[in-house]
């Protein structure tokens, strides 16, 4: 062989080993901050932690049930506003594709998935803080279901699109009307997809502290009213991470460690579910 | 066309026995429940589809609120600066002087750091993925595992940053002789460099994916080795695909808020150099928003906001259209 092929053969082996080392070092990262949280989270974690109030500066001890019960009860409430909403907008756009509304409102989709989480936030305070005169769980609810919107109706409708045409003719040749047809065969057929980016979408919002943190604010205190502000999980660790006390950072350890394996786990289930039903999102 | 076939189907008519002799035969009846049945499914169906319609308007509705909900807000601080609130050097809310030069620098510094940090790496996961190994267990786990760097809440890794990243920054920072803050540009460039490597590299191996085999083999039987073939065959045929995935990314790291926050070291004064603390524009948001104690003050944050808003947008816009574009 001479030089110049050995050169070249040379040089396309340096580089699959660089793109080699350089794609095993992404994840090098992620496994850091996992084992890091993990290890300075799981020893804070006990009962106590889980069941008790977060105690004022200076004593030690203390637990984040507030932002637990908080976090359940914002994003309970923002999938009850999103879901319905997102799959009705999905149904729409995929039985009517070619429609002017439908161009516009996949626009409008297409634009709010790219809408920076903070934004969204400024966006609620004017719609509900300020009009009800202070700040909300509602109102971070709302934000949160704003966040959620694109991507249930994206997987609604890219999942709707993938049934068989068949199936629906098959459907109306039995004389079903049109909205028996979507609920009982459709959305059924296609429940997997939909479902998948339900939990998806619920896992995205579940890390969004910006959104809340001019809507919900935070509240040190148990609360289930939704019309006061309420703590959540990622506000406390922000408030609890940038403050200058070390019993705080132990408690936004703990309450970091609990959000990071609560996410994992639903993207994990997430993957599982459309790894099962052959679902592609 | 639905109303006419509301009309025909009506069973009012045949209540009156119009047609038909006044005695119900059995015929007649069930005929008449039937028809009453069909009647109540498309009143039904006629209910369904507005509702998806209405959904579908609302949706625009919701989007157009967005817009002028900002624009109108903002509305004091634009008649009060102008466009020179754009170049405005100035930070100062005590004296009512908001200029967001600092903001603007401080955003496009990061951003862009982070991208040209975190783009070999996003094209390597692409090329791996795509290209060298597209199939067996091992590219499977390096997949799913980079999707998870996406999954991680962004406060988190603002912690992550606050307790880990930034000491180190502070020793190398130390160690090449400048300012030893810690927090600053350079340390939330890094976070958001791992940040976004996910959304440029899925984008780019489904486009990877996409080059016909019949290319790369044609380009094989002339003798090419794989580095040719990849950069004479399969860039310039993915070009604008991974553009759009740089394009997204960016989208991404403009956008973030919380993870900077917590790490640039919030100053409105103009960064420097890129180790020098800072504030991009979604930070400043975050740490002002509920302090901004005069109208002015809080219409000028959502001036930024506004900004935000527009420059994510078309950012986003020309990414999906590159996609569209490709896909088609």
């Amino acid at each position: 062989m001479s030089v110049a092929i050995k050169y070249r053969i040379g040089k396309s082996t340096v580089f699959q080993a660089l793109v080699m080392v350089l794609s095993f070092a992404c994840v090098v990262p992620l496994i850091f901050i996992l084992i890091y949280i993990l290890q300075a989270g799981i020893t804070k974690i006990n009962w106590h932690f889980l069941t008790n109030l977060p105690k004022p500066v200076g004593e030690t001890g203390g637990g984040i049930a507030n932002a637990l019960v908080g976090t359940s009860i914002i994003i309970a409430t923002a999938s009850v506003i999103a879901i319905p909403f997102g799959i009705l907008c999905g149904i729409y756009l995929s039985e009517n594709k070619n429609s002017k509304l439908a161009y516009w409102s996949r626009l409008c989709i297409d634009i709010l998935q790219g809408v920076p989480s903070i934004v969204i936030g400024i966006v609620a305070y004017f719609w509900l803080v300020k009009p009800l005169n202070g700040f909300s769980a509602l109102s971070g609810s709302v934000a949160l279901a704003i966040m959620m919107l694109p991507i249930v109706v994206r997987s609604t409708e890219e999942t709707l699109l993938l049934l068989p045409d068949s199936l629906r003719e098959a459907a109306y040749a039995l004389g079903m009307p049109f909205h028996r047809v979507i609920l009982k065969v459709i959305v059924p057929c296609g429940i997997s997809g939909i479902l998948s980016g339900v939990m998806l979408s619920v896992a995205r919002i579940t890390g969004e502290t910006a959104p809340l943190l001019f809507t919900a604010f935070g509240n040190p205190y148990l609360t289930t009213d939704i019309t006061k502000p309420m703590q959540s999980l990622p506000l406390l660790i922000f408030n609890y991470a940038t403050s200058p006390y070390n019993d705080w950072h132990d408690l936004a350890w703990g309450a970091s460690c609990i959000l990071l394996i609560w996410v994992l786990l639903l993207n994990i289930f997430t993957k599982l579910i459309t790894r099962k039903w052959k679902v592609q999102l | 066309m639905e109303t006419s076939v509301d009309k025909v189907l009506k069973p009012a008519p045949l209540k009156n026995g119009a047609g038909f002799n006044s005695q119900k035969t059995p015929e007649t009846v069930s005929t008449n429940k039937r028809l009453k049945r069909s009647h109540r499914q498309i009143r039904a169906e006629n209910i369904f589809r507005r509702t998806i319609m209405i959904v579908a308007v609302a949706t625009v509705v919701l989007v157009t609120g967005i817009m002028v909900t900002l624009a109108y807000q903002s509305r004091l601080s634009i008649q009060s600066a102008g466009l020179g609130f754009l170049w405005g050097k100035v930070w100062d809310p005590v004296r009512d002087i908001f200029g967001v030069y600092p903001f603007l620098l401080g955003t496009l510094l990061t951003s862009f750091l982070a991208l040209i940090i975190s783009v070999p790496f996003s094209f390597a996961v692409a090329l791996f993925l795509g290209e060298y190994f597209p199939k067996g267990w091992m590219p499977d786990l390096l997949k799913n595992t980079v999707e998870l760097i996406a999954a991680v809440p962004s406060v988190i890794y603002g912690f992550w940053g606050l307790a880990v990243l930034v000491p180190i920054v502070r020793t190398f920072e130390s160690a090449i002789g400048v300012d030893a803050i810690g927090q600053g540009i350079f340390s939330s460039s890094l976070i958001l460099a791992i940040m976004i490597i996910p959304y440029a590299a899925s984008l780019g191996r489904s486009m990877i994916q996409m080059v016909p085999s019949n290319l790369k083999e044609a380009a094989y039987s002339l003798g090419a080795t794989r580095w040719e073939v990849i950069r004479m065959v399969i860039l310039p045929y993915t070009k604008s695909g991974l553009f759009a995935g740089v394009m997204l990314s960016l989208g991404r790291a403009l956008g973030e808020t919380m993870a900077v926050t917590m790490v640039i070291g919030n100053t409105s004064l103009i960064p420097k150099n890129i180790f020098s603390p800072g504030n991009t524009m979604a930070s400043v948001i975050a740490n002002e928003f509920t302090e901004a104690d005069h109208p002015v003050y809080l219409s000028a944050l959502i001036e930024l906001g506004l900004v935000l808003f527009v420059v994510t947008v078309v950012i986003n816009m020309i990414g999906k259209r590159l996609i569209k574009g490709v896909t088609k």
